[in-house]
C-alpha cells in the first residue's frame, strides 16, 4: 500500500489530510491559509480511498454518510406513511381488507390496500430500509472509529507550525526567554488544576481534556445496532411469541407455542363493576350512563405436562402457577407471560329440562344437559327416559334442508329428544331448541319443558413471550450512554508549543469554543501570554465591519 | 495489508448477509407450520369411539391416512363416505385411515357415524392436543403418513374421490 511519509518521518496511508503524527498537512493542503478541516483528525477514511473489487465497492457504499442519511429519510418516510389509514392487524378481525380500506378511506384507502401499505412495517422493502440502515451503521462506524483511534493514539505532542497557525483558537506572544520556563510549569500547573491530562517533548506540551467524549456517537451507534438485532431476533424461532386462546370456566386447554407442553385452565371469569351508590363518585357514573368497569380478572391456573412424550396422552399434569390475571397484571412462568385480553359472557352452558304430560301437567324429573358433552340418555324415574337422538350445537338448516351446526360453540343448541314413558313405550319424538319445541312426527302426549339454563364466561387471554427485551434495552440503554457520553463532554486540546523564541498557543475542539477559550485565559492569567484569538470569530468581524461603514454612508 | 483488508471486509459482509438471509427466510419464506411433507410425523395417541388406543408408532411399516374432521364443516361431511368406501380396500393393502374429530361433544360425533355407518377409526381430540402439535387450522386438513413414519403430502380442504383414493395410494407401503 502506498504511504505518505511525513517530514516528521511518521508513515500515513494514503489518502491522510493531516499528518497523523505531527499535524502537518499534506502536500496539496499546505500552502493554503484556510482553517484546517478537523473532522476526523484528518485521516484517510479508507474506505473512500481504494475501491478496487465488488467488496470494496459495497463497503464504501454502505460507509457513506450521505447514502445513510438517505436510508434514514426514506425510512423515516415510509414510516410516516404506514400510519396514514390503520395497519391491517387493527382493522375489525372480520373485515375484507380488500374491501374495508375503500369503503373506509375512499380512493386514497384504495391505492393504500392497492400499494400494500396496510401490511407496510412487515414488508420485504421496509424490512430491506431498516437492515440497509444496520448495515450502514456498522459499516461507517467502523470504517471512522478506527482510523481516529489510530491518530489520537499516534499524535505527538510537538505540532507542525503549519497545524498550529490553521488552527481556529491560536495566538502568539513574544515573552522574555528568562520567563518561559516559569511561565509553562505556571501555565501547566493551571490546565492540570482544570482536570486536564498533559504530556510533554522537548519543551513543548499538549493538555487534552474529554478524548472519550469522541467515542460518543460510536457507543451510540452500536446501542442502535444492537437494538436493530434484537429486533430481527424476533424472527428467529422460539425467541418472540404472540399468541391468544380463549378458555371457558372450568375448562383447561393446551397453551398455543409451548408445543403441548403448558396448559392453561380458567377457574373463574370475573367482571367487576363500581358501585353506582358509591359516595363520592355515584354522581360521577350515574353520568356516565352506563356501570363503570372496575376489573377484568381471570383467576387461571397453569399446568405442565411432565412425562408422556406421546402427544394426546395427557401425561402428568403438575400445576407449575396459579394467580389472578388482570388487565395489566400478567401471570409469568419461564418467560411466557398471560394477559387479559378479551372475554365472553354469558355463554350457554347447561340446559335442564323437565318431561311434561301435555293434558294433566304433571312434570316427571329433571334432567341437566351438559352442552359441551351431553349424555346419550337419561333416566327419569318411573319408567321415564329421554334419549337424544341428535345434538346441534349451533344449529342451522344446511343447503340440503339437512339440520347441521355451524360450529362446536353451543350459540344456539337443538335436539331431538326421544321421550319414553310408560304410556308411549314406542317413544314420542320431539325437536327442541331456544323458544323451539316442535313434533316433527305427529302429536304428542308429552312434552320437553324448559327449566334453567346455566351459562359460563369465557376469557381470552393474551399468550405473550419476549427473549429479546432484554437485548432491546441494553440496546436502549447503551445507546443512551453514547448519547450522554457525546454531548455532555468535550474534547479539548490545547498545544502550547516554542517556536522560533516565541509562544505558539494553539486549541482544538469538537464543540463548545467559548469554553476552550474560557480555559486558555484561565491558565495563561498572571503570565505575560497574550490570549489566543478565534480565527473564525475574527473572520466574521472583518465582513461585518465594512458593512457597518455601508450603512453609517448610506 | 491490501489482502487483510479485503479478507476482513468480506467477512464482514458476509456475516451480515448470512444474518439478515436468514431473517428473511424466515419471515418469508420458511414454512413454520409444525406437519409439512418430508418431516416426521409427531407420535400421538387417542382413544377410538370403540375405546381402542390408537398410537401412530405402533402403525410403522403401513401408511396412516389422518384426517382431521368436524360434522360442522360441510367438505369433512362430505369426504367421510368416499373414505368409507375405500377403507376396507386400502386396509387390506395396508392403509390405515384415522379421522381425528376437533373435539366436538361425544354424542354429536357417534350420531354423526351412526348415521353414516362409518366402520373405519375414529377418535375425538379432546383438548385438542394433537390439532395443536399438527398445527391443524383449516378443516378438513388430511396427512399423508408412509410406512417410515414420514409425513408425504399435507392436503387442505375437501377432496375428491379421485383425491382420496390417489391419496390412499401414495402411502401404500412398498410403493
Amino acid at each position: 500500500m502506498k504511504k505518505v511519509t511525513c517530514e516528521c518521518g511518521h508513515k500515513n496511508p494514503h489518502g491522510t489530510e493531516i499528518c497523523e503524527s505531527c499535524g502537518k498537512p499534506i502536500e496539496e493542503n499546505l500552502e493554503q491559509k484556510k482553517l484546517l478541516d478537523m473532522r476526523y483528525e484528518g485521516v484517510a477514511r479508507r474506505s473512500q480511498t481504494y475501491t478496487t473489487t465488488i467488496i470494496d465497492k459495497i463497503w464504501m457504499f454502505f460507509s457513506s454518510v450521505k447514502v445513510g442519511i438517505w436510508l434514514i429519510v426514506l425510512t423515516l418516510l415510509a414510516s410516516a406513511l404506514g400510519t396514514l389509514f390503520p395497519q391491517e392487524m387493527y382493522i375489525p378481525p372480520t373485515a375484507n381488507p380488500s374491501i374495508y380500506y375503500a369503503e373506509e378511506y375512499g380512493y386514497l384507502g384504495e391505492i393504500y390496500y392497492l400499494l400494500g401499505l396496510h401490511n407496510l412495517y412487515s414488508s420485504w422493502w421496509y424490512m430491506l430500509l431498516v437492515a440497509g440502515l444496520g448495515v450502514s451503521l456498522i459499516i461507517a462506524s467502523l470504517d471512522r472509529v478506527v482510523p481516529l483511534h489510530r491518530a489520537l493514539k499516534t499524535q505527538r505532542v510537538t505540532r507542525h507550525t503549519n497545524f498550529m497557525k490553521r488552527q481556529r483558537v491560536f495566538g502568539t506572544s513574544s515573552i522574555s526567554q528568562e520567563e518561559v520556563d516559569s511561565t509553562f510549569s505556571k501555565v501547566r500547573e493551571r490546565l492540570e488544576a482544570n482536570k486536564y491530562k498533559i504530556s510533554e517533548e522537548n519543551g513543548n506540551f499538549v493538555a487534552e481534556k474529554g478524548r472519550f467524549a469522541r467515542w460518543g456517537p460510536y457507543v451510540n451507534h452500536i446501542g442502535l445496532i444492537l437494538f436493530l438485532i434484537g429486533c430481527m431476533l424476533r424472527y428467529f424461532p422460539g425467541m418472540y411469541i404472540d399468541e391468544h386462546v380463549w378458555i371457558r370456566e372450568g375448562d383447561q386447554v393446551v397453551v398455543p407455542g409451548t408445543d403441548g407442553q403448558y396448559y392453561i385452565a380458567n377457574d373463574r371469569f370475573l367482571l367487576e363493576f363500581y358501585d353506582e351508590n358509591d359516595e363520592i363518585f355515584g354522581e360521577a357514573i350515574e353520568r356516565s350512563g352506563s356501570p363503570v368497569v372496575k376489573n377484568f380478572q381471570t383467576d387461571a391456573r397453569l399446568y405442565e405436562r411432565t412425562d408422556a412424550d406421546t402427544v394426546g396422552d395427557l401425561g402428568e399434569l403438575v400445576e407449575v402457577a396459579e394467580h389472578p390475571i388482570r388487565v395489566n397484571f400478567p401471570m409469568s412462568h419461564d418467560g411466557f407471560n398471560f394477559y387479559q385480553l378479551d372475554y365472553k359472557l354469558n355463554e350457554l352452558k347447561t340446559m335442564s329440562f323437565t318431561l311434561e304430560n301435555k293434558e294433566t301437567g304433571d312434570t316427571f324429573g329433571r334432567m341437566d344437559i351438559d352442552l359441551y358433552d351431553p349424555e346419550p340418555s337419561y333416566d327419569l324415574g318411573d319408567g321415564h327416559e329421554v334419549i337424544i337422538r341428535d345434538y346441534f350445537p349451533d344449529y342451522f338448516l344446511n343447503n340440503d334442508d339437512v339440520p347441521s351446526t355451524r360450529s362446536k360453540i353451543p350459540d344456539n343448541p337443538v335436539f331431538i329428544f326421544e321421550m319414553i314413558t310408560p304410556e308411549t313405550p314406542e317413544g314420542e319424538v320431539s325437536f327442541v331448541g331456544i323458544r323451539q319445541n316442535l313434533e316433527p312426527l305427529g302429536e304428542n302426549d308429552y312434552k320437553m319443558t324448559f327449566v334453567d339454563v346455566e351459562t359460563n364466561n369465557v376469557t381470552a387471554l393474551g399468550v405473550r413471550k419476549d427473549r429479546t427485551l432484554p437485548i432491546l434495552i441494553a440496546g436502549g440503554v447503551i445507546f443512551m450512554i453514547g448519547l450522554i457520553q457525546g454531548s455532555y463532554w468535550a474534547h479539548r486540546r490545547i498545544w502550547v508549543q516554542r517556536i522560533s523564541g516565541d509562544v505558539w498557543i494553539a486549541g482544538h475542539t469538537n464543540k463548545n469554543w467559548l469554553t476552550l477559550r474560557k480555559d486558555i485565559d484561565e491558565a495563561i492569567k498572571e503570565t505575560n501570554l497574550k490570549s489566543p484569538l478565534d480565527q473564525v470569530e475574527e473572520k466574521e468581524k472583518e465582513v461585518e465591519v465594512p458593512n457597518q461603514t455601508n450603512k453609517n454612508e448610506d | 495489508m491490501k489482502r487483510s483488508r479485503l479478507i476482513m471486509r468480506t467477512s464482514i459482509l458476509a456475516v451480515i448477509a448470512i444474518a439478515l438471509a436468514y431473517t428473511f427466510y424466515s419471515n418469508f419464506i420458511a414454512d413454520r407450520s409444525v406437519a409439512r411433507a418430508g418431516n416426521d410425523a409427531v407420535n400421538f395417541a387417542l382413544q377410538d369411539l370403540e375405546g381402542e388406543r390408537f398410537e401412530l408408532e405402533e402403525y410403522r411399516g403401513q401408511g396412516v391416512f389422518l384426517n382431521f374432521w368436524g360434522t360442522y364443516c360441510p367438505p369433512c361431511v362430505k369426504e367421510m363416505p368416499i373414505m368409507e368406501d375405500l377403507y376396507e380396500e386400502y386396509k387390506e393393502q395396508g392403509v390405515e385411515i384415522m379421522a381425528v374429530n376437533v373435539n366436538e361433544p361425544e354424542l354429536t360425533v357417534n350420531q354423526f357415524v351412526n348415521r353414516l355407518n362409518l366402520t373405519f377409526p375414529i377418535a375425538i381430540d379432546k383438548g385438542m392436543r394433537v390439532s395443536d402439535a399438527y398445527g391443524i387450522s383449516p378443516l378438513p386438513t388430511t396427512i399423508l403418513i408412509d410406512e417410515h413414519g414420514e409425513i408425504v403430502k399435507v392436503h387442505t380442504g375437501g377432496m375428491t374421490e379421485g383425491q382420496v383414493k390417489e391419496f390412499l395410494e401414495m402411502i401404500k407401503p412398498g410403493t
